[in-house]
């Protein structure tokens, strides 16, 4: 099959490769009908992972019918149409039965490694790298997904791959970040990032009862779109001292909420921004981590700090004496999409969110390598890319 | 999930990825690169190792901890890892076990980093600059790690004692969300046991108290030994020995705990071995391959997998071992990539 595979930094190349198999009686074969390209995929593309190899496919945002189940599998039968959350989980450990599914305790076969690096290990995590199991991706023609009874979703045949895609990952991002807010009728919610998973917040915190939102990004055509379709209030922070322009709008006593949709690239300006910049280059940080800073400063007395911003290592001056003495709260993780998709289809089926505005560029899986360079460069408008293997 | 008592090198054997996925002459850029970041660990820990070993006191100034004579035996110790690991890299600098020893360790944050390397803008001495950075941590990390484990007062010895001793002790715990009663039966057919144990080959019962146990041995020999059960109080301790005649003399002992909140089972288990060659033949244990430590919690990770999950979690990238119990037969492994021109 043909699969999109990664080999250094800004270096995927679509290759052959053999189908998966299934390994596990729990398995099941995908044939992929779509699949996305992740701001995450972008922390791999530019080099932020040191436990990728070369030729390890890449993807973990993708949908399809399932072409093969193994012989335990009970719920899924040939033929179903699902999309695959990007965490995998068994469904049967302590973490799972919390619905803590991005955190399942047997999902990664390299769980040592990520325990060294992170004291326990979390999730293993479709085409995301060695430390997270190494896993083959999903932007491919064919995908085995392991805990086939726990993780796809199967989805009716009246919706389209469009409407339906993000639910594996983005659009329960976008609305686990809100629902970390807590948000109270009334509320201001800030959201540093205006990518796909920024837009999603951004309209997740609407649905659950902010007052308003605003949107941080430099891209004016991201911004524009957090505007117009989102009904943000939007900032350039290019343009704007965002600390200062977010004090002027909520009378000094800062959002109530703040959302770090940027990550471990975050873009600094300034001192700041040169300082993470410099430190990364000498190794002694691996995380720039200018927006989640800025985020932290500003929150209200009180506040959440809420991250679904990808952080993987450590990050410097981080500025824990905010936190502490102005009682902040940090909610953060890698999405426990199972917990959320039923409830999105829903939402989706009763026309309630229609996640499709976020596409700009379809393409085919063959152009995989130029698509991570429009999306990583913000060519073209890019916002979302959707490949057809 | 699975904790060990003190951390130390891995050997070659552990943490082998099927090389597949890049085998052949499809190496990609990265390639060179990564070998430059090989050969600059691997220098880096003999570095490193020598100076501790030989330089305990500079060392010990350096990173700022007193002098003495524990701190002095530390270090030593250390430095003897730093040089298996270093050589281990050196040696074989395409075998990533020896690499995530390194790096799997304290170093993990400057083999993120390392990615950069692979850029052609690497350049060596900021590698030396943030590997010194690093190594006052690592240094500091194992003697605290040290000091942690005194605290607690169990008599695990020093790193240098560890490496000395005759025997190898291995002490584990794993929480599984079962109850003590399934975990028991379960262990207690000591047939089960190769399903997550990945060094033993088969057990054979021959009575309630005796079993026959077959092991693989490093150059695919195996070694074999009849053991019997000395303790059973069901559901919550079992203990086993070698009998005489044992190629390794081992011995083991396992205790299931209630989990508070009625969350599962804690288990802890402690195992013992003697093999042979003396003092000898456990120092090239630890340093040729056999790293009990990890391979215990790998296997208690395992078992926490069966019986929670019904099945061994694997990935067709996994650097885990895969388990002869797996359906993962040698062919089902990705072959090296062919230029995409024909479809599936
Ligand atoms: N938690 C999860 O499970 C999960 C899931 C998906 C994505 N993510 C992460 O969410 C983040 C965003 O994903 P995406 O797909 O929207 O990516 P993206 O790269 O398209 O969007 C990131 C946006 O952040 C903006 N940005 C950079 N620096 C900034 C700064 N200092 N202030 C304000 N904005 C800044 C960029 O201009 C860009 O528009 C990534 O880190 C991604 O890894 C997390
Ligand atoms: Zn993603
Ligand atoms: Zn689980």
């Amino acid at each position: 099959m043909k699969a999109n595979c990664w080999y250094g930094k800004k270096d995927m190349r679509v290759e052959n490769v053999p189908d998966p198999k299934i390994l596990n009686a729990h398995d099941c074969i995908v044939r992929i009908t779509s699949t996305a390209i992740c701001g995450s995929d972008l922390h791999l593309y530019n080099g932020f992972n040191p436990a990728m190899q070369p030729g390890d496919i890449v993807g973990h945002e993708f949908m399809g019918e399932v072409v093969e189940v193994g012989k335990s599998v009970q719920k899924l039968k040939v033929g179903d149409r699902v999309t695959v959350p990007f965490p995998i989980s068994c469904g049967s450990c302590l973490s799972c039965q919390r619905n803590l599914f991005s955190v399942c305790e047997n999902s990664n076969p390299n769980a040592a490694m990520a325990e060294e690096l992170w004291g326990h290990s979390p999730a293993g995590l479709f085409g995301y790298s060695h430390l997270l199991g190494g896993y083959p991706g999903g932007q491919a023609e064919y995908a085995r997904v392991p805990y086939a009874d726990v993780g796809p979703l199967k989805i009716p045949s009246e919706l389209d791959d469009e409407q339906v895609l993000f639910l594996t990952d983005i659009l329960p991002t976008g609305y686990m970040a809100a629902e970390q807010c807590d948000i109270q009728r009334g509320d201001t919610v800030a959201v540093w990032g205006c990518g796909p998973v920024g837009q999603f917040a951004i309209l997740s915190a609407f649905l659950l009862g902010a007052e308003r939102v605003i949107g941080i990004d430099r891209f004016e055509y991201r911004l524009r779109m957090a505007r117009e379709t989102c009904k943000a209030e939007t900032l350039n922070y290019a343009e704007n001292d965002v600390h200062h322009a977010l004090m002027e709008m909520t009378g000094g006593r800062g959002p109530d909420a703040v959302i770090d949709a940027s990550g471990m690239e975050s873009h600094g300006l300034g001192l700041a921004g040169a300082y993470d910049r410099a430190k990364q280059a000498m190794m002694l940080e691996t995380d720039r981590a200018v927006a989640l800073r800025q985020a932290i400063m500003a929150v209200r007395n009180g506040g959440v700090v809420s991250v679904p911003g990808v952080y993987a290592g450590f990050i410097d001056k981080f500025p824990m004496g905010s936190v502490m003495n102005r009682s902040l709260t940090i909610k953060t993780g890698q999405t426990h999409v199972q917990r959320y998709h039923h409830h999105l289809l829903e939402r989706i089926q009763k026309g309630e969110i229609d996640p499709t505005f976020i596409i700009t560029h379809r393409l085919r899986l063959d152009e995989a390598p130029h698509a991570y360079q429009v999306f990583n460069d913000k060519q073209d408008e890019c916002m979302k890319v959707v490949l057809k293997p | 999930m699975a904790t060990q008592e003190a951390r130390h090198a891995r050997g070659p054997d552990r943490r082998q990825q099927p090389r597949s996925w890049d085998d052949g002459g499809h190496r990609g850029n990265g390639q060179a690169g990564d070998e430059r970041l090989s050969r600059a660990l691997g220098w880096f820990s003999i570095g490193l190792g020598l100076a501790e070993l030989t330089a305990p006191n500079a060392v010990a100034r350096l990173i700022g901890i007193p002098e003495d004579d524990s701190n002095r035996r530390m270090l030593r110790a250390f430095g003897m890892r730093e040089l298996a690991n270093g050589v281990g890299i050196l040696a074989q600098p395409r075998e990533s076990g020896w690499m995530w020893a390194r790096v799997g360790g304290d170093l993990m944050d400057l083999a993120f980093l390392g990615n950069n390397l692979r850029s052609d803008e690497a350049q060596p001495n900021r590698i030396a600059a943030a590997a010194a950075a690093v190594a006052g941590v690592t240094a500091l990390d194992v003697l605290c790690g040290q000091r942690m484990g005194q605290d607690g007062g169990e008599a695990q010895g020093t790193g240098a004692n560890r490496l000395w001793s005759r025997h190898i002790d291995v002490r584990q715990t794993v929480a599984i969300n079962r109850k003590p009663e399934e975990i028991y039966s379960f262990w207690r057919d000591f047939r089960n046991l190769p399903q997550f144990m990945s060094h033993l080959e088969r057990v054979d019962v021959q009575d309630d108290r005796r079993s026959h146990w077959v092991a693989k041995a490093p150059a695919g020999r195996t070694v074999e030994w009849d053991a019997e059960v000395t303790e059973d109080q069901p559901n919550q301790r079992l203990c086993w020995r070698s009998l005489e005649r044992a190629d390794v003399d081992n011995s083991g002992e396992v205790r299931f705990e209630r989990a508070p909140g009625d969350r599962g089972t804690i288990l802890r288990v402690e195992m013992r071995y003697t093999p042979p060659g003396g003092i000898f033949g456990a120092i090239g244990a630890k340093l040729f391959g056999e790293e009990p430590q990890m391979q215990v919690r790998d296997d208690l990770r395992r078992l926490k997998q069966v019986l929670e999950t019904g099945e061994v979690t694997v990935a067709e990238g996994s650097m885990a071992i895969t388990h002869p119990a797996q359906a993962w037969a040698p062919h089902t492994q990705p072959a090296h990539t062919q230029p995409a021109d024909s479809g599936r």
